[in-house]
């Protein structure tokens, strides 16, 4: 698929685009029937995308939650060979993305292909996490008493994310993979103006090894479905570094009706060492008391 | 159904008078044609509600719920918590109405019937050696007597699926009838068992047999075999329990079990009774839903049109 627009070749009728949601592992069109013109960064048209409305944020979610308890109980090791898989595919889509990325931002040809490697390592950073985290994050806790205690972090549930939008690909990796390397599972809000390469991805992620369910993609406004998501009593925690103000605030107070995790990271520079911030952000802690010598 | 047939069934006593006068009536009901009956049904499953009616549809699908467990594991805790989310649905909300019934095998009645003692919830049994009903006429009469005795309501039996398939309507007649009697003042719900029937014909068969036989209600569904419930099912015993009416001037119920999960599709179901039966269908007392994930999905909508916001499994009690 490139994303070359309209005729090519002379006599040749162009295949046009209309891209679907990707929910639970599958490719449904927006339950709504809508849909909205992607264009690039000089406004040509590049692809028709699912404009998605509340009811797919919904079935989202409920494909998330649906995922979580076999995602969350894989071994970390698991998760981890998981990941590096989709590592591996992303790089067998390395020259697609780049187009996207170019058709998306306007970027040379050098530095759209920088950005695909970038996301390509975030992603394999993130993986190496997965059997690394629980040391990293957990504890053995010095008690007064003749028992262990332990601290261990765990996921916390269903994570809705809003994409950024300055970084259509790099960014998008950087949000989605630390939320999943711990066995969270997402509903990815994609950039409205530049969604191709998180349509893409899920492609990516139906190939490989992620369960479906586990990272759901809706394209659509990000002032439609972003307040359902925020309200929504069943999403855990979610990604607010996107939103612009006033939106990430109406959020913020409508993601606190069931004390959601809110991450407002802002939308920066996503070249830049990612830390830990955003992986520990998603996590619970459960502390245990183990008897001695028993 | 054309009136020739309405008139040629006045006689209840004469149709059943032999196990060929009854077998010449039930396959002289006209045939039901399968194409169209899954399509007018999914025609029906495309109705739009929304808003206002939406918010009826939930709270009468809630009220028709005969709220259902039917396991091994089943103990008197799984019950008595199962009775208190009966009588009041969502504890965060006194507005969401009780269910019609309590369902659970003959041997926890007695724990049901504490459990609901003081309000308007209904317990039923299953009885007659469900789910497979194969047992002795002798067993299953005893074990309807003593659910009957222990306090339950109404009793949902099975009928006798391989005497029905290998044409042997009288038998089947008569059990039921004998189950009728044992029953005494309890209601007496009949299960056709639809995914076992094979065909829509036969489904329209079972359904005047077990009206005949003097069922206050006949139900899809044991919920232990796939298919269950399903809309055109529901659709051809609906049109039976209508004809059957307008034939002997006795109201029959329709409780279609098994599969209904969402309230959405509950809601379909209430769509269906509507167009096909007909409005005085729509009551708890005539059109009943066994299941029991579904209250959950009922008061998930619910609270989502109440707050403006969607809502979660973490909030309600699990089944």
């Amino acid at each position: 698929m490139s994303t070359d627009q309209g005729a090519g070749a002379a006599g040749r009728i162009a295949v046009r685009k209309t891209y679907k949601l990707y929910i639970g592992g599958a490719f449904p069109r927006s339950e709504s029937g809508r849909s909205y013109a992607v264009t690039d960064h000089r406004g040509g048209f590049l692809a028709n995308a699912a404009l998605a409305s509340r009811k797919d944020a919904r079935d989202a979610v409920v494909a998330a939650r649906k995922a979580f308890a076999g995602w969350s109980a894989a071994t970390a090791y698991n998760r981890g060979q998981v990941l590096y898989r989709v590592a591996e595919l992303l790089e067998g889509r390395r020259a697609q993305f780049a187009a996207e990325v170019r058709a998306a931002s306007g970027a040379a040809v050098r530095a759209a292909e920088a950005e695909v490697d970038a996301a390509v390592d975030r992603w394999v950073w993130y993986a190496g996490w997965a059997d690394k985290l629980t040391q990293v994050r957990g504890s053995a806790n010095p008690v007064a008493g003749p028992y262990f205690g332990f601290s261990l972090p765990e996921p916390t549930g269903v994570v809705a994310v809003l994409a950024p939008v300055s970084s259509p690909l790099l960014g998008l990796v950087s949000v989605i993979a630390p939320a999943i390397v711990s066995g969270n599972t997402v509903v990815v809000l994609a950039a409205e103006r530049c969604p191709l390469p998180a349509i893409t991805l899920s492609e990516v992620l139906a190939t490989s090894d992620v369960p479906g369910g586990v990272v759901n993609v809706l394209t659509g406004r990000m002032a439609e479905i972003a307040p359902w998501l925020a309200s929504h009593m069943d999403v855990n925690a979610i990604d607010l570094s996107a939103a612009p103000e006033p939106l990430g605030c109406e959020l913020a107070e409508s993601a606190a009706a069931n004390l959601k995790r809110v991450l407002r990271l802002g939308d920066g520079d996503w070249s830049a060492e990612p830390g830990l911030e955003r992986m520990f952000g998603y996590l619970e802690t459960k502390t245990v008391w183990h008897p001695v010598g028993i | 159904m054309n009136s020739s047939v309405a008139t040629a069934v006045s006689d209840v006593t004469s149709i059943a008078a032999s196990g060929q006068a009854l077998r010449r009536f039930l396959h002289g009901l006209p045939g039901v044609d399968e194409a169209g009956a899954q399509a007018r049904a999914a025609m029906l499953a495309s109705r739009s509600i929304k808003t206002t009616a939406k918010r009826q549809a939930l709270d009468a699908a809630i009220s028709m719920i005969d709220l259902t467990t039917l396991e091994g594991q089943d103990t008197p805790g799984k019950v008595l918590a199962m009775c208190a989310k009966a009588r009041r649905p969502d504890p965060a909300d006194a507005t969401a109405p009780p269910v019609a019934a309590v369902c659970v095998y003959p041997d926890l009645v007695p724990v049901a019937v504490s459990g609901v003692a003081g309000s308007a919830v209904r317990v039923a049994s299953v009885a007659t050696a469900f789910p497979s009903g194969r047992a002795s006429v002798d067993v299953k009469l005893a074990d309807v007597k003593s659910a009957v005795a222990a306090g339950a309501g109404e009793v949902d039996m099975v009928i006798d699926r391989g005497a029905f398939l290998a044409g042997r309507y009288l038998g089947v007649f008569e059990e039921i009838a004998a189950v009728r009697a044992a029953c005494g003042d309890a209601h007496l719900k009949v299960i056709l068992e639809t995914g076992e029937l094979a065909t829509l014909d036969n489904v329209r068969r079972a359904s005047w047999l077990a009206m005949l036989a003097g069922a206050d209600f006949i139900k899809t569904s044991t919920g232990k075999v796939a298919p269950a419930a399903t809309l055109p099912v529901t659709m051809v015993m609906l049109e039976a329990v209508r004809d059957f009416r307008s034939a002997h001037g006795r109201q029959v119920g329709v409780k279609a079990a098994g599969g209904i999960r969402t309230a959405k599709d509950a809601i379909r179901y209430l769509v269906l009774v509507n167009e096909t039966a007909g409005e005085e269908w729509l009551d708890p007392r005539w059109f009943r839903i066994g299941a029991s994930s579904l209250l959950n999905d009922l008061l998930m909508q619910r609270t989502r049109m109440a707050s403006g916001r969607y809502s979660g499994p973490d909030y309600f009690t699990m089944d």
